[in-house]
């Protein structure tokens, strides 16, 4: 909330927040305006989710996992992926509790697990060459460390992978570490892969819940707004067992009861398209992630010859990056902030770039550990990046 | 080891696996209901929606957003409420209350009523707290004060029909003062007051508002003033905001509905308007729950408040012309219901009326 007031300006060149300034698809808004001129699609749907929207998100999700999905018991719409999360954690977390949370984390893990009366436990992500971080493949979790998290009270494990911040796509092994102690404690994993599509040459994105023993345990977590670029439309799905999801349907029969209609209808319409030719490369699931490995590649050459040092993403659409080489002297700034936030206000206001405090995503711990790196959104149009490359290439020209 | 992992394949979570609060608020009784008049019913008068379209002005104002070139209405807007739509609605009620509304912290949007009414019950009720329910209620107000923590009290309307055996009105189901005011206790948090009520159609007087008001204010309790059906009010009836009496603005939440205010239910956008003292909590519930709501479809209601606000009191403003085409409704359905020896209660207000089925029960 803090740094979002600041995408207001126009004259700040806004790589802060993870929104997209590119256009989504042109036949996703076209089924929107095909769906708002029906007049029953402006009254309520099912609750759970609209018939056709579950119908087809099935049928994706059953090519993907290689396993049947019943539209009407193993799925429940959302508003956004946010909303499933919240749900899930209401449904399945309560007081006495403990849930993992592997930092850096999406700011709301926290807050959540919290308002659902449990103690969050972190766990981070260490680079592997000393600090030397040259691709998010470098940060790992230490199986070790890991283990001793887990205990009798431990109820969860939330995982993002695709990961924001970072960027890593957890590889087979990694997720097989996690699964074999989520089935040793009999806990749940609460898998958020909203970024599932954004994996780039080399990387594939391997859904936790299709290992050995952890359909029974896992909820997994998309979203509409990361995969067609329509953020605004917040509609997200949650897929799991029937014996997890008939828990987070209550809870949503009781907090919001239905998501809007039209946008699910849309939204159904654009999967029926892209399901059609999910074996084509013109896929917007995978030409999305094409369009956006280009975007990565050019950022990360700007960082780079702006004297920065960029941790390459496998996945996602964010970049986060080492600022500490540019040895931006801010000690005589008083706010008792961590570095990265008084770096970022300071890029903000003599620079007109705008990015995101990596230490906003530890936990109070290690907040100090991370307060070197910074986080950069890339989903953003030629103009935009054209402008940030104005900004980076002039960056030593003028300093402090 | 091998055989351990193979015992554990097969085993789905050996723990309970949900949280206690679900307890006892499974259960549903739309779900139950809609599958049944899907599955056999010729006319479903049931499920609240209506079945004629959505005004022209608003399916309009949708079509223009989604053609006007801004593809920016596709991504996240205000978490609180897009500002053109917060702005909108504060004018709007600045000018229905009578005091001056700041959009930012007097006015929150949210996902239908439905979210407005849990962000309440979760920002302001806590466990060992009651709240006062007048029954019949919609159904989710008791679900969400228990999973909030809190206790329901209930305290029932009760019909007074008149004496020369004509059809009874909502008027006609009252309060009993004294009943209500036992129900106020030390551990009272809150009232819930629907006005236009669902499912009866009560239009509470100014009367019955101000000893609704004078009990809150005698023992500090808050009041969650459910008002979605606003603008559906008959035979010349006034709708009277609660947060309008003496004592009460600063104690009150309002909720709004844009489905109910403009026949499109399935947008799902909602609102409350309140003092900040009350709205920061509902926004900390907000921004740990939904966080945004959905663009675009703010931007088309904005548009259709807009409109509406030019044509105040007018004879073309819808909350003018829905009123009256619906009270035509009514009173076909009454007479039609009464023919048939139904004995129909008629509404003052929403779009549901009740109907007493007992010379029925001896059918077979």
């Amino acid at each position: 909330v803090e740094f979002t007031k600041v995408a207001a300006d126009p004259s700040i060149v806004n790589l802060g927040q993870g929104l997209p300034d590119i256009s989504p698809p042109s036949y996703v808004k076209e089924e929107l305006a095909k769906a708002a001129a029906v007049d029953r699609l402006n009254q309520y749907t099912r609750g759970f989710g609209h018939p056709s929207l579950v119908k087809a998100l099935s049928q994706v999700y059953e090519k993907v996992c290689g396993r049947k999905i019943d539209p009407l018991t193993d799925i429940l719409v959302t508003v956004g992926a946010y909303g499933s999360l919240f749900s899930t954690i209401q449904a399945l977390i309560e007081e006495g509790d403990e849930v993992i949370i592997i930092e850096p984390f999406y700011d709301c893990y926290e807050p959540m697990v919290k308002m659902a009366g449990a103690k969050p436990v972190f766990i981070p992500l260490r680079c592997k060459n000393d600090g030397n971080s040259a691709s998010s493949a470098d940060w790992v979790l230490d199986p070790a460390e890991l283990a001793n998290k887990f205990n009798s009270k431990t109820k969860a494990i939330i995982l993002n992978t695709p990961h924001n911040p970072i960027g890593k796509v957890f590889t087979r092994e990694e997720l097989q570490v996690i699964a074999d102690l989520c089935i040793k404690h009999d806990t749940l994993c609460i898998s958020d892969e909203v970024y599932e599509w954004l994996v780039y040459k080399g990387n594939k994105h391997i859904k936790i819940a299709t290992l050995p023993g952890m359909w029974e345990r896992t909820v997994t977590i998309g979203s509409a707004g990361k995969t067609y670029s329509v953020t605004g439309w917040k509609l997200g799905w949650s897929i799991g067992p029937e014996n997890l999801i008939k828990h987070l349907q209550v809870v949503h029969q009781n907090t919001l009861y239905t998501c809007p209609t039209p946008l699910q209808e849309a939204l159904a319409q654009a999967f029926w398209i892209d399901y059609r030719r999910m074996d084509d490369p013109d896929c917007y699931f995978y030409s999305l992630s094409r369009e956006l490995e280009s975007k990565r590649d050019r950022m990360a050459q700007l960082l780079k010859e702006a004297g920065l040092k960029p941790v390459i993403p496998d996945g996602g659409y964010f970049i986060i990056v080492d600022v500490s080489t540019l040895n931006v002297d801010l000690s005589d700034v008083n706010e008792k902030q961590p570095y990265d936030y008084k770096f970022v206000k300071w890029m903000i206001a003599s620079k007109k770039l705008s990015a995101i405090p990596l230490s906003a995503f530890f936990g109070p711990e290690t907040k100090k550990q991370f307060e070197k790196y910074i986080r950069f959104c890339f989903i953003k149009q030629d103009s935009t990046l054209d402008a940030a490359e104005v900004i980076l290439k002039n960056w030593n020209k003028q300093t402090g | 080891q091998t055989h351990f992992l193979s015992h554990s394949l097969q085993a789905k979570m050996s723990r309970r696996v949900q949280a206690r609060r679900l307890e006892g608020i499974d259960k549903n009784v739309w779900v139950e209901f809609v599958k049944l008049a899907t599955t056999y019913s010729k006319v479903n008068l049931g499920q609240g929606f209506p079945d004629f379209p959505a005004p022209d002005f608003l399916t309009e104002a949708f079509t223009r957003a989604l053609g006007g070139g801004n593809h920016m209405l596709h991504q996240y807007t205000r978490a609180f409420g897009h500002p053109p739509l917060v702005k909108v609605l504060a004018q709007f009620f600045e000018k229905l209350l009578g005091r001056d509304l700041d959009p930012m912290t007097n006015v929150m949007v949210t996902v239908g009523a439905y979210q407005a009414l849990f962000c309440c019950f979760q920002a302001l009720v806590d466990e060992g707290d009651e709240v006062i329910i007048i029954e019949p209620f919609f159904d989710c107000y008791e679900p969400m004060v228990k999973m909030a923590g809190g206790t329901p009290v209930f305290v029932p309307l009760r019909p007074n029909p008149p004496k020369d055996g004509k059809l009874m009105s909502s008027a006609d189901w009252q309060l009993d003062p004294a009943e209500l005011a036992s129900k106020f206790s030390e551990r009272t948090k809150a009232i819930v007051l629907n006005s236009p009520n669902n499912p009866l159609g009560k239009v509470f007087s100014r009367g019955e508002l101000g000893l609704i008001a004078e009990l809150c204010v005698k023992h500090d309790v808050l009041c969650i003033s459910d008002e979605v059906y606003e603008w559906l009010v008959y035979d010349g009836k006034q709708h009277i905001r609660i947060a309008s009496l003496e004592g009460m603005w600063d104690r009150t939440v309002i909720i709004g509905s844009a489905g109910k205010t403009f026949s499109a239910t399935g947008w799902k956008v909602g609102w409350v308007v309140g003092p900040d003292r009350l709205l920061q909590h509902l926004r900390t519930v907000h921004q740990n729950s939904v966080y945004h709501c959905a663009t675009i479809a703010q931007e088309a209601v904005a548009q259709g408040f807009q409109r509406e606000l030019m044509l105040y009191g007018k004879p073309e403003s819808y909350f003018v012309q829905l009123p009256k085409e619906l009270q035509q409704k009514r009173d076909w359905l009454v007479r039609s219901l009464d023919s048939v020896g139904m004995k129909p209660i008629i509404p003052e207000g929403t779009y549901f009326l009740v109907a007493d089925i007992s010379p029925f029960s001896e059918s077979p």
